[in-house]
């Protein structure tokens, strides 16, 4: 156990080495063990259920690619899909858009701005059900906060959550609202800009606009592909609390993915059902992802190649 | 990514101040606007929480309640029996919390400090289980904790939190490799095992890493509500967060009780948040990642 022993690891295995191994598998297991029970374990388990016929109560019986003939042709899946992909492109879109404006403020070099942050940051800590439940309130039609400051205003507030048109524009506010994450995110990299770019910029005359456009957003371009790449990931899976608020309705109107695989894992004990309804979200989670990457060729600029 | 956004975190606290000048004005008149926007919610929360019956049904609303009906949350609060699910709730996120500190922290040094031939395939794999959706695992988890007996009992709830989370192991292994080499090869050479280099050396240094972790996860174990609603079947064991969905299926209307008891079991996770401001964003920026 000497500094010779440690030189000679470099270049042959040699008795330590072997023991650093074994240390690196001994301390590494506990991850392993979990990983077969709760992760690869579940996920294979996933694909063979989802090749069954399994209602909880009768044993399983194998029924090949059914499920997914079944989804192909399930009307409702397609409802949950369109609202799925609406519920995502909506909320990141308006977030990504909204939290880069709050967090180039939140960035300007302003005294109290520390209190403001943290203003901005708190809804997201709390999101929860707790928050859901506000939000319910908040959107009711006639008792809300929304529609009395609307009515301020002199505009009569649609239905939200009761109304199958504003029902998803609803929910997307209520995410907007939670996605301090992003601004923490963006801060980082708005701090990570070299200052140099900008003060060359100012000599050359460049006003605020041109500075935004010609410095800041290309060279937070990774960072904003970042938060959409992971906004839609996140998006697309997301459903629980949706589940509480209006339980996918009315109609149907805010059944999201997720959503109706636990409808289907859990209400209708359709386990084959709803596992193969999972591998269909994974797929088009999967190829949102690869449209973001291909896309971003066009848009997003890397200082380093 | 990752790397282009960790070394800004150091950046945060630097700022200039610059000479006063009239232009700070719409940034500070933007920022109140949003500001209000974000918190008008929490103001209606504790305003609502104080109306009576009538005035949380009156059209059309008031912000503000005639007169402050402090009763309302003694009133909620026993409606159902929210004490024993906020003794639950703390049972179920002590446990959890322990366990997850623990197994994300064991296998994080093995990554960050322990070199092995598995060990790039390992990690890999870990990796690659953050970007499987949850909804592909619940089924089978469920069957499997079924199968085990374990349904109606907390034990779905705190046992996986004992096998090391991909995300926050992700993250001490983003912490632990900051940490100087010459560190453990000093210990190394005084004979430390590597449990003594973790204990004495690694987690005195790793104290950010760690707060960050725990409130991460007590938040995450708080809200809980996809674990309970599967698992949880007898009233007596509900978590704070099954009680309220069920209060709000039992009250619908009940909007002035409703909000009393989210405004109750918001209030902890607030207080945390305040207490741990800093150590939070900064586990934020380490990973790159958002907090689940």
């Amino acid at each position: 156990m000497s500094a010779l022993a440690g030189a000679a690891r470099r270049r042959r295995p040699g008795p330590l080495a072997r023991r650093e191994a074994r240390s690196f598998y001994l301390f590494v297991s506990p991850w392993v063990v979990g990983f077969v029970l709760f992760g690869g374990g579940p996920i294979a388990a996933s694909a063979v259920i989802s090749l069954t016929d399994w209602s909880l109560l009768s044993s399983p019986s194998f029924v090949g690619l059914d499920n997914y003939v079944k989804l192909v042709e399930d009307p409702v899946f397609y409802t949950a899909l369109g609202n799925t992909l609406y519920f995502a492109a909506a909320s990141v879109g308006l977030g990504v858009v909204s939290t880069l404006a709050l967090a180039l403020l939140l960035n300007l070099p302003l005294r109290g701005i520390a209190v403001f942050r943290t203003i901005f940051y708190l809804p997201s800590v709390v999101s929860g059900i707790a928050t859901a439940l506000l939000w319910v309130n908040i959107l009711h039609p006639d008792f809300g906060m929304i529609n009395y400051l609307l009515g301020l205003a002199g505009v009569q507030g649609p239905g939200w959550l009761t109304s199958e048109e504003w029902a998803i524009p609803a929910l997307v506010l209520m995410s907007v609202w939670g996605a301090g994450n992003t601004i923490v995110i963006y801060l980082a990299g708005l701090q990570g800009i070299p200052r140099s770019l900008y003060e060359a910029a100012m000599i050359d005359g460049a006003g605020w606009w041109r500075r935004l456009w010609h410095i800041t957003v290309p060279m937070l371009s990774p960072v904003v592909f970042f938060n959409v790449v992971t906004g839609f990931i996140a998006s697309l899976q997301a459903y629980v609390l949706v589940l509480v608020m209006t339980e996918g309705g009315p109609a149907n109107a805010t059944l999201l993915l997720g959503l109706y695989v636990y409808r289907q894992a859990f209400e209708y004990f359709d386990m084959g059902y709803a596992a193969a309804l999972s591998w269909a979200l994974f797929a088009i989670i999967i190829a949102v992802t690869l449209v973001q990457f291909r896309l971003a060729r066009r848009w997003v600029h890397y200082e380093v190649a | 990514m990752v790397a282009e956004i960790s070394p800004a975190v150091a950046g945060v606290a630097r700022e200039r101040r610059r000479p006063r000048d009239l232009s700070r004005l719409p940034a500070y008149a933007l920022l109140c606007a949003g500001a209000a926007m974000y918190l008008l919610p929490f103001l209606w929360m504790v305003t609502t929480a104080l109306k009576t019956a009538d005035e949380v049904l009156a059209f059309p609303p008031d912000f503000l309640p005639s007169s402050f009906a402090w009763h309302n949350f003694p009133e909620a609060w026993t409606q159902l029996p929210f004490t024993r699910f906020l003794l639950n709730t703390v049972l179920v996120t002590v446990l959890a919390v322990a366990g997850t500190l623990v197994s994300s922290i064991v296998p994080a040094y093995a990554f960050a400090r322990l070199p092995a031939r598995g060990r790039p395939v390992l990690f890999a794999a870990m990796i690659g289980t953050m970007m499987i959706p949850a909804e592909i695992t619940l089924v089978p988890q469920f069957l499997l904790f079924k199968e085990l007996g374990m349904v109606n009992t907390y034990w779905p709830l705190i046992l996986p939190a004992w096998f090391g989370y991909a995300y926050y192991i992700f993250l001490f292994r983003q912490f632990f490799r900051t940490i100087p080499q010459e560190l453990v090869d000093a210990a190394r050479i005084d004979g430390a095992s590597h449990a003594r280099i973790l204990w004495s050396v690694m987690l005195p240094l790793a104290k950010p890493a760690i707060a960050a972790v725990t409130v991460f996860s007590v938040i995450g174990n708080w809200n809980n509500l996809l674990g309970p609603l599967i698992y949880l079947r007898d009233q007596d064991a509900y978590t704070l967060a099954l009680g309220l969905s069920l209060f709000q299926g039992e009250h619908a209307t009940a909007y002035h009780h409703m909000m009393a008891v989210s405004t109750l079991t918001v209030m902890p996770i607030v207080v945390l948040f305040f207490l741990a401001q800093k150590a939070f964003v900064r586990g934020i920026t380490l990973t790159g990642l958002g907090g689940r």
